[in-house]
């Protein structure tokens, strides 16, 4: 981990309520995909944990939703202005048991950290099978981009306004015959996943975080191997040891 | 030269900085960041007999220049810390550590405190009686002057040679006869303060945020209620004070002590500026130039004169 100070290069809307921000400075602490930054923000006491999208050299990116004041207030920051960021925070997703064919499972603001994992399986020679699911069609984002690296790529919309109408679990495959999985969304889709999907895999958690680098005990969930903190033992959590 | 060491109930802190008991987990994470042999000491984790996960989540909620936790005492109790946590906190801290006490019986106090106080590591026992967040127990000792007492008792006895802090809860009528209570019962010290009763909702649910619905405030929205308390407590002891309660910056620091602290407890800034302590400590020698101060212990209770 690693306290720096990042330059916002830019900050758009690119769907309704979601945001992408992209940002310069010391990303020498970011390992892994799935990782997360937290920001301080102007006038708000606790950091906003918020996953790394996209990382290319000294420029990263996130991709966050209006979620309450604080994320309403990043919105409006401009080009130029500088931000105090933890960097490097979580441990992310691991890419060695992927296999070929690993499937890439996504929903709303849970997509973005995928990104960023599925440019390095695609790097290594993989076909990550990615598939994102949105409540409908004004909140899709980074759909075409996923297809623009070359990966195989299902969208699916709850209101069925674009793509196939379903959750994630409807667009898995018949065969389901994945090599593994990485997924991160809401819980009540990750446990549909979890149910759905035969291969082992990672999945990405989510819960309100105190400091995000693992002092404050505020984010501990219960495991099959003990208890665990999201930010700092997570927040990619192995199919094995996940308690519902 | 600027003299920035204190004493506090007999043991030579280098400085009077002390991360704050449940901010600073048990000493590892921060050790990654920076040399915690910097500090005065650390308080680690409120321990209690049995491991205990704690509440449910969330626990987390952000405040105007503050947060509520409601973490509810989660630590893999006493017998791990022992065999476990002080082993590795061995290798990276190499002064005595302040040990953090929690029971829900006058009994477990006891029996975690006799624990602690064998070990070589700990410098103080430091006695929470003041968790706004577990059920049975914590609160419930610090609100009454006789149960506080009990509490100092109970621990006193087994404590051996290592001085007793306890630590007390804001949310009282009188934060000065449960501080007089632990005082007469025989205590060496007292820390102050603990988080403040607080609650937030999530409008959207319609729902508090925290899952134990209420939580402790911290962070400097509650300093000048710290600042306040530390004032009133130093006037009615003798013993040492360990202030605490929104400390975020090097002169909040000189004014705990100036209002009567002798060694000044860091908390909440830890989770928001994980350097914060390093940072202070740094800051100390100018910021006592800035206001004349040569030593810091010329300084305690200086504001009462």
């Amino acid at each position: 981990m690693k306290e720096t100070v990042f330059t916002i290069l830019a900050n758009e809307r690119i769907a309704k309520d979601i945001y992408r921000m992209r940002l310069q400075g010391d990303t020498s602490c970011v390992t892994a995909p799935g990782q997360f930054i937290n920001l301080m923000l102007d006038g708000y006491y606790l950091r906003r944990p918020i996953s790394v999208s996209d990382l290319e050299g000294d420029v990263l990116t996130i991709v966050y939703k209006i979620l309450g004041e604080g994320t309403k207030a990043m919105t409006a920051y401009p080009v130029g202005k500088e931000l105090n960021v933890l960097t490097g925070l979580g441990n992310g997703y691991t890419l060695e048991k992927s296999g070929d064919r690993p499937l890439l499972a996504g929903g709303g603001v849970g997509i973005p950290p995928l990104y960023l994992l599925c440019r390095r399986l695609l790097a290594q020679g993989k076909k990550p099978q990615v598939v994102l699911g949105y409540n409908s069609k004004d909140e899709i984002f980074l759909a075409n981009e996923f297809a623009a690296l070359g990966a195989e790529t299902t969208v699916l919309t709850a209101d069925g306004s674009f793509g196939r109408k379903g959750f994630v679990t409807d667009g898995i495959a018949e065969k389901n015959d994945y090599t593994y999985l990485y997924t991160c969304g809401p819980e009540p889709m990750l446990k549909a996943v979890y149910e759905t999907v035969k291969t082992s895999g990672q999945f990405s958690f989510e819960e309100r975080m105190g400091c995000g680098f693992g002092a404050c005990m505020g984010c501990t969930c219960k495991t099959k191997y003990g208890s665990k903190r999201i930010c700092k033992d997570g927040p990619v959590l192995e199919k094995e040891e996940i308690v519902w | 030269m600027v003299n920035t060491k204190v004493e506090l109930c007999g043991l030579t802190l280098d400085n009077p900085l002390i991360p704050a008991s449940g901010t600073f987990g048990y000493g590892y994470e921060f050790a990654e960041l920076y040399d915690i042999n910097l500090l005065g000491t650390f308080s680690f984790k409120g321990t209690t007999g049995e491991p205990r996960f704690g509440n449910p989540t969330p626990r987390i909620a952000d405040c105007p220049a503050g947060l509520i936790n409601a973490v509810g005492l989660q630590n893999p109790g006493v017998d791990a810390v022992m065999t476990e946590e002080l082993p590795k906190l061995a290798k990276c801290f190499h002064k005595p550590v302040m040990a953090n006490v929690c029971g829900s019986s006058v009994e477990e106090y006891a029996m975690v405190a006799e624990k602690l106080a064998k070990s070589d590591q700990v410098g103080w026992l430091e006695v929470n009686i003041s968790c706004p967040n577990v059920r049975c127990g914590g609160l419930a000792f610090g609100t009454q002057p006789e149960n506080a007492a009990e509490v100092t008792r109970a621990v006193k006895a087994v404590a051996g040679e290592k001085p007793v802090i306890m630590k007390l809860s804001p949310n009282v009528t009188d934060i000065t006869t449960i501080a007089r209570a632990c005082e007469e019962a025989g205590a060496d010290g007292l820390s102050l303060i603990n988080t403040m009763l607080g609650m937030r909702l999530d409008l959207k649910r319609r729902r508090p945020i925290i899952a134990n619905t209420m939580g402790g405030l911290s962070g400097s929205a509650i300093f000048p209620v710290a600042v306040r308390m530390v004032w009133q407590v130093y006037e009615a002891v003798r013993i040492p004070i360990v202030g605490m309660g929104g400390v975020s910056s090097t002169r909040d620091v000189i004014e705990m002590m100036m209002a009567g602290a002798t060694a000044v407890g860091i908390g909440a800034a830890n989770l928001r500026q994980p350097f914060i302590c390093k940072t202070i400590i740094e800051e100390l020698p100018a910021v006592m130039e800035q206001y004349h101060i040569s030593s810091l212990r010329e300084i305690i209770g200086i504001a009462h004169q």
